[in-house]
């Protein structure tokens, strides 16, 4: 997909004007948040399975050669093929000859991230197979050629009158000319004609939550089902997924169960959780006849050993997003690839390129909150710092922003000349406040008072009163 | 070289050693054959009657529907009731593994046995095992248990023994295990919790989304022993 | 109390973190916390040599920079039994992020986690540290209290506060919504991407004049110079002050942003 990461100022700005990208982002505020915080509440083991997720992460990194050989060997056991790809480009090469090889016309999708990332529905239909996504959310963004806004919610963007309008655009070719404005009606009306898909779908495509060393099993995690019709009714399945998805055994896919929906949507479990494994049976009378799980790498491996490893912990499941305030005032198209928000914010450098994506690991508080809620306990802000850190040596950011904490860091390393500086500065900004003790504007901070009036200095710095004072106290 | 062994030499070389010694390797594969418990909620640690009660409270609350009969010979008529009472088609496609179930005390079912099709409006399962933990169906795929018939048509009624109810997951996972061999998994294990939904419009919550609308748990109660 | 605790309360000897945005704008709430810190039967000292703490250029990726002003407050506070700032940001920085600093230098980790072990925020050492509760301190108000992320995640102050300024007589004391959710400052952030902090802020004080207390209170001075600059651009008169001031007895002097009168 079109990366345009480094016009993030520009789209925060349109953003923050577009009063439907406010309404429906500030709605994470009170649906997942509050949901997360009351089942976070019910149950007492929480933190304890923070912490025991995020050492099961380590260790699975920490092993993660072997996990994957071990996977790659159960799945070949029970019949299933298992396709490495270092890039997109491979992985896409090796969807497409699974698809030609099944002689796909069309492929019915579930909800996936790292088929997003790898642009898979464009290439699909450059070589005249149809993808159709079957996930409502997802659904709805192709018919509109858009991406996703949310990980898990990826039409979070749209309303409920943009979404009328998009299927009485699209529909209008199965017969249904009636224009619905009810959500009940809306997914009545999507469930109807995507039905026929799926019997009519030659593969089905889904992604993996999670890679079961020991079982050679592939799990997706939905609430709609889609994704168990994508991969039960077409002859071929292929699960795709990125290397560090890979867990050991199924008692530690619980574990990491025990979190996802909770920490994503604030539901205890997702409504259907589905482990599958190899093709149908010899005597199964319904499933997919052929498995092919698709491991992609695409530069994460390269995170491993640096100060970003910990992002390989990421479960997906977007709370830190839901939990953030810049994400909440600029939405997911800001930050102009798959994945906004904070996790978009440490992880796209890594992925899109540090000068692409800079603004990204920069615009934001360091609030803490994406930190605090995250499942697996990656320290988001300390990985946007070590992006900052990497464009600083690598002299990315523009020079009036170097220049500026140069200029303050030269002074705050020199207390002799900084109390001469902080001096002058009180007594001057005091002095153009004059009585009203706030400046409304100021050269040199226009970043401060395009949006709020300066408090002016009380007068002299505190270390010259303090100093006046001792003096005093020892006369 | 193939992107197999560019994938893993790049892990083990950013990784800073070879492949893992013969220890580790020895250990971590140790750790996949015990397959150990982690944290389990100490909500799972309850009796059986009480694990059942929570199963139902749980499933409930997520929109699914619990009756309970007092032995599978009943099963029939509550399922014709429950379809009766919501107005629902009287033919049901049913797994292969319940023909065993005996319909003379419901006339009006019509029952076919075998995988779902498009055309199927009602289906009846068993279940391998259930979670009270989290309300929370285990099915597992087979010969005589196709999952399709879990997802397809809009209303799936399961029968549920009352000593299939296990605590969590992983008493479910001890469950598949037992049936199947360690190591070893049917085509597809479906953890259920509750019927299908949506919330990708609007963040409005609806119900039905692409798999089952409503979702009906027959929960057979134990024979009395002796 | 027990024996021991009062022992170590005479031998308590405290040295002020001034912090730079309270030296250079906003000097009673260094006084206002010495009034505290007194009160709260410990010793004060005012090293000579800080600046400030080094967040800026840490925060900006300038590493090198950062290790040189850190060595000089870690020089400059090395003989005091305790460190108090009044700021959860400042305190937060030298307690959690200079040994996250300096991790790869054995030579100079001994030292800074002790300097670690020993930093507070100002609130919260008063009540954890010292016992120490306001006494004879009266305010006929409505105040709400804004936490700023530093100190509620890094340095978990959230009840402390809400403790003493709960002791101050004729003081109400009133919750705004969303009080976990950033104001907007976030150091440089609010002048690089002001308009999305604009926007921040704007949430923060459309939930805090919901309250319609008379004051708003906060911990850390970039959260009040934020609130309280926007507040006035919004011509409102809700007043601005630090948590210090008010527990000193100061409330009734000028807010943040007021001027003289």
């Amino acid at each position: 997909m079109q990366v345009t990461s480094r016009h993030f100022k520009k789209e925060a700005h349109d953003a923050l004007q577009d009063a439907k990208v406010q309404e429906a982002f500030s709605k994470v505020k009170t649906g997942f948040s509050v949901a997360r915080a009351e089942r976070v509440s019910e149950l007492p083991e929480f933190e304890d399975l923070r912490d025991s997720a995020r050492d099961l992460k380590n260790h699975i990194i920490e092993h993660l050669d072997f996990y994957l050989e071990y996977f790659e060997d159960q799945v070949l056991l029970q019949g299933g093929q298992v396709h490495w790809c270092s890039t997109y480009a491979e992985a896409r090469e090796a969807i497409l000859k699974i698809c030609r090889d099944a002689d796909a016309k069309t492929v019915t999708k579930g909800k996936s991230m790292i088929t997003e990332e790898m642009a898979l529905n464009d290439f699909l239909a450059a070589n005249d197979i149809e993808p159709i996504e079957t996930d409502l959310g997802e659904y709805i963004i192709q018919l509109a050629e858009e991406y996703p806004s949310h990980i898990i919610a990826p039409a979070l963007h749209k309303t409920k009158d943009q979404v009328t309008e998009l299927f009485h655009e699209h529909h209008q070719k199965y017969g249904l000319n009636e224009r619905q404005t009810d959500p009940q009606a809306l997914v009545n009306e999507a469930r109807s004609v995507l039905r026929e898909k799926y019997v009519a779908a030659d593969v089905g495509i889904t992604g993996a939550n999670f890679m079961i060393a020991e079982t050679g099993s592939t799990v997706i995690v939905t609430n709609e089902g889609n994704g168990d019709l994508t991969q039960s009714l077409p002859k071929t399945h292929i699960a795709v997924s990125s290397v560090e998805k890979v867990v050991p055994t199924l008692e530690d896919a619980s574990t990491f169960l025990r979190l996802l929906a909770r920490s994503a949507t604030g539901q205890e479990m997702s409504v259907y959780t589905t482990f599958s494994t190899g093709p149908r049976r010899r005597d199964d009378i319904d499933g997919p006849a052929a498995f092919h799980v698709v491991i992609v790498d695409s530069g994460r491996t390269e995170l491993l050993g640096t100060d970003k490893q910990d992002l390989l912990r990421c479960l997906k499941c977007g709370a830190c997003m839901n939990h953030c305030p810049v994400y909440q005032a600029v939405g997911g198209h800001t930050y102009g690839w798959v994945y906004p928000g904070p996790i978009g914010a440490a992880l796209n450098p890594q992925m899109v390129g540090l000068e692409e994506a800079r603004h990204l690991p920069n615009a934001t508080s360091f609030c803490g909150r994406c930190e605090e809620v995250c499942p697996v306990r990656i320290p988001l802000p300390k990985i946007m710092r070590h992006w900052r850190e990497e464009a600083f040596e690598k002299q990315i950011a523009p020079k009036p922003e170097r220049w500026g904490v140069g200029l303050w860091a030269f002074f705050a390393k020199r207390p002799a000349l900084y109390r001469l500086a902080t001096r002058v500065g009180a007594m001057t900004l005091k002095a153009l406040a004059g009585k009203k003790g706030r400046l409304s504007k100021l050269p040199l901070a226009t970043g401060w008072t395009s949006v709020r009036d300066l408090p002016a200095p009380q007068g002299s710095t505190f270390m010259d009163q303090w100093k006046k004072q001792q003096k005093r106290g020892q006369n | 070289m193939p992107s197999r062994e560019k994938i893993l030499n790049r892990i083990r070389h950013n990784l800073g050693r070879g492949p893992l010694s013969d220890e580790a390797a020895a250990a971590a594969r140790a750790r996949i054959e015990g397959h150990s418990r982690n944290i389990v909620p100490d909500r799972t640690n309850i009796s059986a009657a009480e694990k059942v009660d929570l199963f139902q409270q749980k499933m409930e609350a997520l929109g699914g529907t619990v009756t309970r009969v007092s032995s599978m010979d009943n099963v029939a008529e509550e399922v014709q009731d429950y379809l009766s009472s919501h107005n629902l088609p009287s033919k049901i496609k049913m797994s292969p593994a319940l023909s065993d179930l005996s319909f003379e005390k419901a006339p009006l079912l019509e029952v076919t046995e075998g995988a779902a099709d498009i055309k199927d409006d009602v289906s009846l399962t068993p279940a391998l095992a259930a979670m009270a933990e989290s309300g929370t169906l285990c099915m597992a795929s087979g010969a005589d248990t196709p999952s399709t018939l879990n997802f397809l048509p809009e209303n799936h009624i399961v029968v549920l023994k009352a000593n299939q109810v296990t605590g969590g997951f992983e008493d479910a996972w001890d469950r598949v295990r037992d049936k199947f061999g360690t190591g070893n998994m049917p085509r597809t294990v479906n953890f259920i919790s509750g019927p299908s939904r949506t919330a990708d419009i609007e963040q409005t919550l609806i119900m039905g989304a692409h798999g089952p609308r409503r979702l009906h748990v027959v929960i057979v109660e134990d024979e009395p022993q002796g | 109390m027990s024996a021991d605790t009062e022992t170590s309360q005479e031998a308590r000897n405290v040295a002020l973190f001034v912090t730079c945005l309270v030296d250079l704008n906003r000097p009673s709430v260094a006084f206002a916390a010495i009034k505290l810190l007194e009160q709260a039967g410990c010793t004060i000292m005012v090293p000579e040599a800080q600046t400030c703490c080094g967040q800026i250029a840490y925060n900006s990726g300038d590493r090198e920079s950062t290790k040189v002003i850190a060595t000089q407050v870690i020089r400059a506070f090395k003989d005091f039994d305790y460190v108090v700032a009044p700021s959860g940001s400042c305190a937060g920085m030298i307690k959690h992020h200079y040994p996250e600093l300096f991790k790869d230098d054995p030579t100079m980790m001994v030292e800074v986690e002790e300097l670690s072990n020993r930093t507070f925020e100002l609130v919260s050492f008063l009540t954890d540290i010292c016992g120490f509760s306001p006494d004879g301190v009266s305010l006929d108000k409505s105040l709400t209290y804004h936490d700023s992320c530093s100190s509620l995640r890094e340095m978990k102050v959230k009840d402390q506060p809400r403790q003493l300024l709960g002791a101050v007589d004729g003081l109400e004391i009133r919750e705004a919504a969303d009080r976990e959710v950033c104001c907007g400052f976030g150091g440089t952030f609010c002048l690089k991407y002001s308009e999305i902090s604009g926007e921040m802020v704007d949430n923060k004080v459309n939930n805090l004049l919901a309250t319609k207390a008379d004051i708003l209170a906060a911990g850390d001075m970039g959260c009040l110079m934020n609130i309280a600059g926007r507040l006035k651009r919004r011509g409102e008169d809700m007043k601005v002050l630090h948590v210090a001031e008010v527990l000193a007895g100061m409330g009734d002097g000028p807010g943040l942003a007021e001027g003289e009168n």
